[in-house]
């Protein structure tokens, strides 16, 4: 810091970084002020009267986390074509949703996930079961989220790391209590805002420096600035190879795991409550479809611009440092090093950075995250930029901690406790417990983002498998398929997220054997990430075979399935 | 005559989904993953062209397919008198 303040010209990063972020949070909680909920409705689901562009909004900063903004354009630097996974799987999904679940859902008109499943397959222990896995669902992620949050924070405002968390969660309390979905759905605009302002502000300026193309997601394509009719691409193909690693193109996961991983996370994506829940908070169908376009149309702004930042920084990594005396280091490399997000050891004594494949021989350690976090400083942006980031990643980080805080609270305060435990509480009395509960939950998360147990971040990622195998099949057959009855979707959802849970088990965590088995005992070449499809599928397969040998579901509930196909009169459904 | 009308409006809703999912299906699973390789063979400008749909042309697609959905279905609701 007093770095910074002896070489600053002008205003220096750290204080940019305090009026940025300062003026970020001053307007989400006025709007949380502003949009405070006085009805059960309006904590749920918004009053139902969102319009399809602010919903869209709001599912793009709702769906974007921490890692989508600092995380994934790193994570693909280091691994080519094969970060593919992530960039198909979190947005392909969005096509499964539109078509195939986001308009029915919208129509069908309660407020949770768990409320569906357990009016579509009229049984108390298929909602339980829902609530279940919405909530391991849920809280997997969030605690992953908060503990995002404390890591933003801590870097920008030179806190520590449990500081970082105790202010996060005060403001995700403030306006997640105050505002429930209402108050979520309107910050988290604002929110979008300033995270894609944020992302492309900085990618736009590195990719007209290195290609002289003001659009990214063309830049990557394009022929090198200086003159030289080189590819970029080519470039870094070859310098890859140069240095012992696969040709950046080319990746190195087998084709059948590539393959089970974007699928779990599409289908994942599909299932996962939080992002499900923004589409009963539009008016009509037609809205609910409209806005599921439009939020895929905002994130593919980023998902696209991402792999372009990549191919920027691992370039300009490359060239930056390799080979170079450490002596002459860039400012930048100096400043990321006392964070230890870079490390480097000089092995062979030669003085100068060796950054190659092979792991006895490499010097060079890099943290994942520099590669967005120290782009804008590596490519020598001005101060405000550089600050423009930590507004963004605090933004990303917020958004979507607040909306599964949400899920959460829902599930308790509607789906446990008014549905299950005390029917006959009344609409105060279900607010009051809905505030309650998302104060619990913000407790819980802000409980393992302090104190994380060492598997959270390892199983974070497996979320999606988890939704994958329990409520997309039990979703999609409940409409579609008009004689799925209860026992064929409850045993379909307890085989399936029983499946992956043990998988997750033992080949992520490993606690069945004395250490990790390794990746040749995965069933056919599949990983922990992939195994979602798997599991999925067996959800599928346990469902028609049981369904076949139990009753039909009764005459009323195939009713509500032709109701549901039918867009009209979602407005007027049924207000409980 | 309602139900007729329901079943013939599901049937056309199908098939729009087939069509619109097995164009989701080629271009992510097919020309991103499968057949990636083969594609590689084919450049566009510095892309080669199965890297260039892993990482960009797949989800350009998706983009497309769901607003090609919203049009076909809002027609498709006119046509059935179920929109509002």
């Amino acid at each position: 810091m007093m770095n910074s303040f002896l070489f600053a010209e002008g205003i220096d990063v750290q204080n940019w970084t305090y009026i940025l972020v300062g003026i970020t949070f001053a307007l989400y909680i006025g709007i949380a002020i502003w949009s405070r909920a006085g009805s059960t409705k309006e904590f749920y689901v918004a009053g139902g009267g969102v319009s399809p562009l602010a919903n869209g909004m709001a599912t793009a900063a709702d769906w974007m986390s921490a890692a989508s903004f600092i995380s994934m354009a790193g994570i693909i630097s280091f691994s080519g074509y094969d970060g593919a996974v992530y960039l198909m799987g979190w947005t392909g999904g969005y096509v499964l949703l539109a078509l195939l679940l986001a308009p029915y859902l919208r129509k069908f008109g309660k407020f949770t996930v768990p409320d569906f499943i357990g009016d579509r397959y009229y049984s108390k222990t298929a909602r339980l079961v829902a609530v279940f896995c919405a909530l391991l669902v849920s809280f997997t992620y969030v605690a992953g989220q908060m503990r995002g949050v404390g890591i933003v924070f801590s870097r920008f405002l030179e806190v520590d790391i449990n500081t970082g968390v105790i202010i996060g969660m005060i403001i995700v309390l403030f306006y997640a209590v105050l505002g429930g979905m209402k108050g979520i759905t309107y910050t988290q605009v604002a929110q979008y805002c300033v995270l894609i302002f944020a992302f492309m502000v900085p990618a736009i300026f590195i990719s007209i420096q290195m290609t002289g193309n003001p659009i990214p997601q063309l830049g990557f394509g394009s022929t090198l600035a200086d003159g030289s009719g080189t590819y970029l691409l080519d470039k870094l193909d070859g310098l890859s190879t140069q240095l012992g690693f696969n040709e950046y193109t080319e990746g190195s996961k087998t084709t059948i795991d590539v393959f089970a991983i974007t699928l779990a996370l599409m289908v994942g994506t599909a299932g996962l409550p939080h992002v499900i829940v923004r589409f009963f908070t539009v008016k009509r169908v037609k809205d609910a479809r409209k806005s599921a376009g439009l939020a895929l149309l905002l994130i593919v702004i980023l998902y696209t611009t991402a792999p372009a930042v990549s191919v920027f920084a691992r370039t300009n990594l490359i060239e930056t440092v390799s080979n170079q005396p450490y002596a002459d280091a860039p400012e930048w490399f100096k400043k990321w090093e006392t964070t230890g997000l870079i490390s480097f050891t000089d092995k062979n004594n030669d003085g100068l950075i060796k950054y190659v494949a092979n792991e006895s021989q490499n010097e060079l350690i890099v943290d994942r995250d520099i590669m967005v976090l120290a782009n804008p400083e590596i490519a020598k942006l001005p101060n405000w930029v550089i600050a423009l980031v930590a507004a963004g990643g605090l933004a990303a980080a917020l958004s979507t901690a607040a909306g599964l805080l949400l899920v959460i609270s829902a599930s308790v305060s509607h789906d446990l406790v008014k549905k299950i435990i005390k029917p006959d509480i009344s609409e105060k009395g279900e607010l009051i417990a809905a505030r309650l509960s998302a104060v619990g939950a913000v407790c819980v998360s802000g409980y393992f983002g302090i104190n994380p147990p060492g598997f959270v971040a390892a199983v974070v990622a497996l979320a999606f498998g988890l939704a994958a195998a329990s409520f997309f099949p039990a979703i999609i057959l409940g409409i579609f398929y008009k004689r799925m009855n209860k026992e064929g979707a409850i045993a379909g959802m307890i085989v399936g997220i029983t499946a992956m849970l043990l998988y997750m088990i033992k080949y992520k965590l490993g606690w069945f054997d004395a250490e990790l088995p390794d990746k040749s005992a995965w069933w056919f070449g599949i990983s922990p990430e992939g195994f979602g499809t798997v599991a999925m599928v067996l959800n599928f397969v346990v469902s028609f075979v049981v369904m076949k040998f139990t009753k039909s579901p009764p005459e009323d509930v195939q009713e509500i399935v032709e109701n549901i196909r039918i867009p009209s009169g979602a407005g007027e459904a049924v207000n409980h | 005559m309602t139900k007729q009308k329901a079943k013939a409006y599901w049937k056309e809703n199908i098939r729009y989904l087939i069509i619109l999912l097995a164009i989701w299906f080629i271009v992510s699973y097919g020309a991103g993953i499968l057949f990636k390789d083969e594609l590689n063979q084919i450049r566009l400008g510095g892309f080669k062209l199965g890297f260039w749909f892993a990482q960009q042309g797949s989800m350009y697609v998706f983009v497309i397919l769901i607003f090609v959905y919203v049009r076909l279905m809002n027609k498709l609701d006119k046509k059935y008198g179920y929109d509002e």
